[in-house]
């Protein structure tokens, strides 16, 4: 478990790295990334708590699917970290399967800003995945921006399920 | 006084008209100015067979009143109905406190088509203003008597009148849980005469008219990807100019016509870009890693306005084309966006978060001259500012309710209105230029 908290702590600096706005790819990405592709036994914390592996897509079908923002930010939350690594491992695992990332925003400021908030978000959690093993040609991003959201309604509760990323597999 | 051709290429528009839709906006003024003018608009005469399709000078009286500018009198209230200045007997109209008095006659020259003459006269000084005639097939009275309330408008006011333009906005209706349905509509400036552009089930976003009012471009997802099209009005026809992976968004035409400025991640994030419409070249004007977006261009054409969260929260730069120098433009609170600029190049219509951290989205304007901000609208989940090109009023999109609607409100805010509709939401109203 040693050398899979060493990964994941590797993996985290190298994708706040990234988000923070660093385009240049640094050795510690290089480092995570090569960590996580090669322990294919890797395990991580549910979303329910259980520790799953990622060998089996029954067992990816129940990770968390949805991660959510904060108000005009773009930073995946540390409570969807486990999950993230458990897709990536899987996506590692198996070249074939691929995913779709959708970008959300919730209904306040403006319409593009918001559909570029929403691209940022999706690009966030591809990048997250992308250091923990899996390949870019795995992952599709659309951003929505406030076009789609989860919930009606106006008040932060709904506001808060719209900030989001919804990752779907769209091939196993 | 007024050209007559003018009116005449009112009627290009939207010979074209594939689905006239049922449900309609409607202006309700919710304020006006505190001492309006009073104008009295007599129903106009008409002298052929059977009943005209519009009454005209009932529609150049809405216009009036729902321009906030001024109170007309009820028909119920008027002590004559003249038609020509032989009939006109001004203590009538000083009785009723009129200030200006508006009569006219129709009268047949064939089956399809009419001869209109109007008159404006100040009742005060007992003097005509203005006396016109015009010509109008019988289906297009509802153009003419936009054109007459222009006229009257720019006698009055002294600017020109905005009652001859057109409105483009979206609406979205849920149909079932997972199912919605899109449309890009286009209305008189007063919700009548919608018309459907294009329907989707995917998002339509965006709207934007060409300078000339020939052309919309618009982000569409029928494809499941946004795509920036662009559609001529006259005939329907469309293209698609950008698709590529990624963000494909914010069209803005350039005032000359000859470019339209658009928003792209294909590079990685997005950033903004100007495409020369008749080369086909694309050049990239802006490079950060943050979000660069809702390119608007000021009326000259050589400098672009738009929102960026490179200073770490979004806020309005302007960029000079042929320098490439950029300013920062507002600093006032942490959420200004969406800017466009009065055709005077005085002042900015924007979205901006008002009372700091609150959730207030609000129409604001910045005066350019002063660096005065001042906030508009209260509602607070107000976007897509876009300003009538006399810049009488900034109409926007808001929630009322669960529902999304447009308002409007004066660079003043001495004058609002609001535009109910009949069902599901509207949103990313565009306002025409002058149309002739």
């Amino acid at each position: 478990m040693r050398a899979i908290a060493m990964t994941r702590v590797a993996a985290l600096a190298a994708a706040v790295a990234l988000v923070a706005g660093c385009s240049s790819t640094s050795t510690t990405t290089d480092g995570g990334a090569d960590g996580a592709a090669t322990n294919n036994a890797a395990t991580a914390q549910g979303a329910d708590g259980s520790n799953v592996t990622a060998g089996s897509f029954a067992e990816v079908a129940k990770l968390r699917t949805v991660f959510y923002f904060d108000f005009d930010q773009a930073v995946v939350k540390q409570e969807g970290f486990s999950d993230l690594e458990a897709h990536a491992k899987y996506l590692s695992n198996n070249p074939g399967a691929t995913v779709r990332l959708e970008g959300h925003a919730d209904e306040r400021g403006t319409r593009e800003y918001n559909i570029a908030l929403g691209e940022q978000r999706a690009n966030a959690v591809a990048r997250l995945l992308m250091v923990n093993g899996a390949g870019s040609n795995q992952i599709e991003t659309i951003s929505y921006g406030e076009e789609k959201p989860a919930m009606l309604g106006h008040t932060e509760a709904e506001w808060a399920l719209n900030r989001r990323v919804e990752l779907s597999y769209t091939s196993r | 006084m007024v050209n007559l051709n003018q009116f005449k290429s009112l009627i290009f528009v939207l010979l074209w008209a594939p689905l006239i839709v049922k449900a309609e906006l409607v202006v309700e003024v919710t304020q006006g100015l505190s001492e309006p003018t009073p104008v009295a608009v007599v129903p106009f005469k008409w002298t052929g067979q059977g009943a005209l399709p519009e009454d005209v000078a009932q529609i150049v009286d809405q216009d009036l009143s729902r321009s906030g500018l001024f109170t007309t009198l009820p028909r119920s209230a008027m002590l004559s109905l003249p038609s020509e200045r032989s009939q006109v007997f001004f203590r009538d109209w000083r009785m009723t406190k009129s200030d200006f008095l508006v009569v006219g006659k129709i009268e047949p020259i064939s089956a399809t088509r009419v001869s209109l003459r109007y008159e404006l006269y100040d009742v005060l000084k007992e003097e005509n203003i203005m006396i016109q005639p015009l010509e109008s097939d019988i289906n297009q009275l509802r153009d003419a008597a936009h054109f007459i309330a222009d006229q009257i408008y720019q006698a009055l006011t002294g600017n020109r009148g905005a009652f001859s333009t057109r409105i483009v906005y979206v609406t979205a209706e849920q149909l079932t849980s997972q199912t919605s349905r899109y449309r890009l509509e286009m209305a008189d400036w007063d919700g009548n005469r919608p018309r459907v552009i294009l329907e989707s089930r995917e998002p339509i976003m965006s709207p934007s008219w060409s300078a000339d009012g020939k052309k919309i471009a618009y982000v569409s997802f029928e494809t499941g990807r946004p795509s920036i099209y662009v559609q001529y009005l006259a005939t329907g026809k469309r293209e698609r100019i950008q698709s590529f992976s990624g963000l494909n968004g914010a069209p803005a035409w350039s005032p000359d016509g000859n470019k339209l400025a658009l928003v792209l991640s294909k590079d990685g994030n997005a950033e903004i870009y100007v495409l020369d419409v008749t080369s086909g070249q694309l050049q990239r004007v802006t490079n950060h890693y943050g979000i660069d977006t809702e390119p608007s261009w000021a009326p000259d054409g050589e400098s672009l306005f738009f929102t960026s969260d490179r200073g770490g929260s979004p806020q309005i730069y302007r960029l000079f084309l042929a320098t490439r120098q950029m300013t920062r433009v507002t600093y006032e609170g942490n959420y200004n966006a969406r800017a466009s600029m009065t055709p005077d190049g005085r002042f900015l219509a924007l979205i901006h978060r008002s009372g700091g951290s609150g959730n207030r989205f609000s129409v604001a304007v910045l005066d350019l001259k002063t660096d005065r901000l001042d906030i508009l609208t209260e509602t607070g989940l107000e976007e897509s500012p876009t300003i009538a090109p006399n810049a009488s009023v900034v109409l926007y999109a808001t929630q009322e309710g669960n529902q999304g609607v447009l308002s409007a409100v004066s660079l003043d805010g001495q004058v609002r209105f609001r535009m109910p509709n009949t069902r599901g939401d509207v949103r990313a109203p565009a306002w025409s230029p002058y149309l002739y």
